[in-house]
């Protein structure tokens, strides 16, 4: 008998399995410890396998690399805007300070590649968090206002000064002996980012972030000074973009106001909003999807941005979770329509 | 050094826009005591709190705890010399489970240098301290209170757990804002002998109340505003037979016989 609509809901239930897993007795049966450790294994192997399965399409390779530079900058966003409370649009900023510090590390001083790296991380995150500084009281939509402005505003101060080469930009950083190199080390650098974040969202310090984010009047009262743990969160996020920037300058030899694009603001919040925000893998997903649907859409030039447009509103009117809530939801939990 | 009063309070005033919400309120608190603040409604007494912890920089006047000038300080550091506060609308962490939300103050650089509640300066896993806190102020450790969401507890565990979150830092002085308002009478009855202890642990205490009957158990000396004005100080029965006390509650006698 048809049920009219408006007589039924749906219930979700917890799979057996799901709720078997829960604690430490999962370690009792090999079903419940692959089914905790499958969709885990399917990521990292994933990642690992894709530049040997890329092999024949040195072009798509190419791309792997982009798609990890565009997963950092994701991550450290889903990071900052839902554990922190800092929804920052400051991506472009993170890629461009990393790129010009390796830049000019390798090109002034000689620095091999393989220090010119760590130093830029760590040295560009610094710059980063010291800029951003002013602006850790503000929160919400005036946070991202200003956040947006820096990569505006550094692209235009180097333009008008003409120093770091000017619009020339920063030409003949030395590059990678081998792209084997390059697409580990990010691969193995998003997989690092995505596990370490997880691990930290759930320790103390991580609860002092969702205080932050939640509660900050509360957190406040406990002796806790907000603005240093912004800063540090801050800190974090930009170390992620500015790696993927110093990496970024190594792989084209050169580093350019192009890399304060606003793409590299953009594109991470199109892919959290895709893979679903709040989980550090979905912006990965996220980017797995958008980026190589960007590079497919590149003859139709300027169009790809309608493009891009429809299928970002496709996926808010109609899974504005995402892709991983949804995943995850649908492996976890089983679905039925009861009449009520 | 001892026989200085906790907290001296002189003078302060404060003013939004043009309405003097505080104007040249000075109050003392001795180690041990318990003051209550009384008044009407919008007499200023949040305004107090918020003033004395750090939420709201006075414009006048000073405020002294333990030696230190801590006017206009910013409310973390303020905690972090030993005066904590409870908010009036209760700020849990809704998210986390409860003793969770003790982690925070006990991730705290004061909690850490003192060990939190009752440590000996040195504290072990900070799960096992919260559920420690939590105990003392009245969740039931076996059951499976300490463990439920923030945003399911009724409102007396919420106000336990804004009194835990400031026992995690070992405070020398408390600011309870209407701890009691909201709870039934038997969440009060068993909150009554909680500050009590409080006190007998050495804590001071300035609440903030509406309940007068439970305050004044509590008590030995009170506080009353009025439009931001302190209109009188004393011992809590012979304040309230006090004439301006009792025109700011009840209004002047020529104002009532107009409306009789």
């Amino acid at each position: 008998m048809a049920v009219d609509q408006k007589d039924r809901r749906k219930e979700r239930i917890d799979r057996g399995i799901k709720v078997r897993s829960d604690g430490v007795y999962a370690i009792s049966s090999w079903l419940e410890i692959s089914y905790l450790v499958a969709p885990r294994l399917l990521f990292i192997v994933g990642l690992l396998a894709a530049p040997i399965l890329l092999l024949p399409v040195p072009y798509w390779q190419k791309v792997l690399s982009i798609i990890c530079i565009y997963s950092l900058l994701a991550i450290s966003f889903d990071f900052l805007a839902n554990y922190v409370g800092l929804v920052s649009l400051g991506g472009g900023f993170y890629i461009g300070v990393g790129a010009y510090v390796a830049a000019l590390l390798n090109m002034k001083f000689n620095i091999p590649i393989f220090v010119t790296i760590p130093v830029a991380t760590v040295v560009g995150a610094a710059i980063c968090t010291v800029v951003f500084l002013p602006c850790l009281p503000l929160r919400g939509v005036y946070f991202a206002i200003v956040s947006l402005m820096f990569p505006l505003l550094a692209a235009r101060v180097i333009e008008a000064l003409d120093i770091f080469g000017g619009t020339d930009g920063i030409v003949g950083v030395d590059g990678f002996s081998s792209t084997w190199i390059e697409q580990y080390l990010l691969i193995i650098a998003v997989l690092a980012a995505v596990f370490f974040l997880r691990r930290m969202i759930t320790e103390d310090v991580g609860l002092v972030f969702s205080g932050v984010k939640d509660n900050d009047q509360a957190v406040k009262a406990s002796g806790i000074n907000i603005t240093k743990y912004k800063a540090l969160g801050i800190f974090v996020a930009s170390s992620l973009g500015c790696f993927g920037g110093a990496v970024l300058s190594h792989i084209y030899m050169w580093a350019g106001l192009s890399q304060f694009a606003l793409d590299f603001s953009i594109i991470p919040i199109a892919a959290t909003v895709i893979g679903g925000g709040g989980t550090l893998i979905g912006p990965v997903i996220g980017c797995l999807i958008l980026v190589p649907v960007s590079e497919l859409l590149r003859d139709f030039g300027t169009l790809r941005i309608a493009v891009y447009a429809i299928v970002l509103t496709l996926f808010i009117v109609y899974k504005s979770e995402g892709i991983m809530v949804y995943a995850s939801r649908k492996y976890e939990q089983f679905e039925r329509w009861v009449s009520i | 050094m001892s026989d200085q009063p906790l907290l001296t309070v002189d003078n302060i005033s404060k003013t939004f826009g043009g309405v003097a919400a505080l104007s040249m309120v000075s109050l003392e608190v001795n180690r041990g005591d318990i003051v209550g603040i009384i008044g009407p409604n919008g007499s200023g007494k949040t305004t107090l709190v918020n003033s004395i912890s750090g939420f709201v920089k006075p414009d006048r006047g000073k405020v002294i705890f333990n030696g230190h000038d801590i006017t206009g300080w910013d409310p973390h550091k303020i905690a972090d010399k030993g005066l904590t506060r409870t908010f009036q609308v209760m700020r849990p962490y809704y998210s986390l489970p409860a003793f969770k939300n003790l982690i925070i103050p006990l991730f705290s650089p004061r909690a850490k240098r003192t060990g939190g509640w009752r440590g000996g300066g040195k504290m072990g896993s900070r799960d096992t301290v919260a559920l420690d806190i939590l105990e003392e102020i009245g969740f039931e450790r076996d059951s499976y209170v300490p463990y439920k969401m923030a945003s399911s507890l009724p409102t007396g565990y919420l106000k336990r757990l804004e009194l835990a979150r400031c026992l995690a830092l070992r405070p020398e002085l408390i600011i309870c804002d209407e701890v009691f308002s909201g709870l039934s009478m038997s969440e009060m009855a068993s909150m009554l002998p909680l500050i009590e202890k409080l006190q007998m642990e050495g804590i001071s205490l300035i609440m903030v109340e509406h309940r007068l009957r439970e305050l004044f158990r509590l008590s030995n000396r009170v506080i009353v505003l009025n439009f931001g004005c302190k209109i009188a100080e004393g011992v809590s029965s012979e304040v309230m037979e006090l004439k301006e006390v009792k025109e700011a509650y009840f209004g002047s006698e020529e104002e009532v016989l107009e409306y009789v």
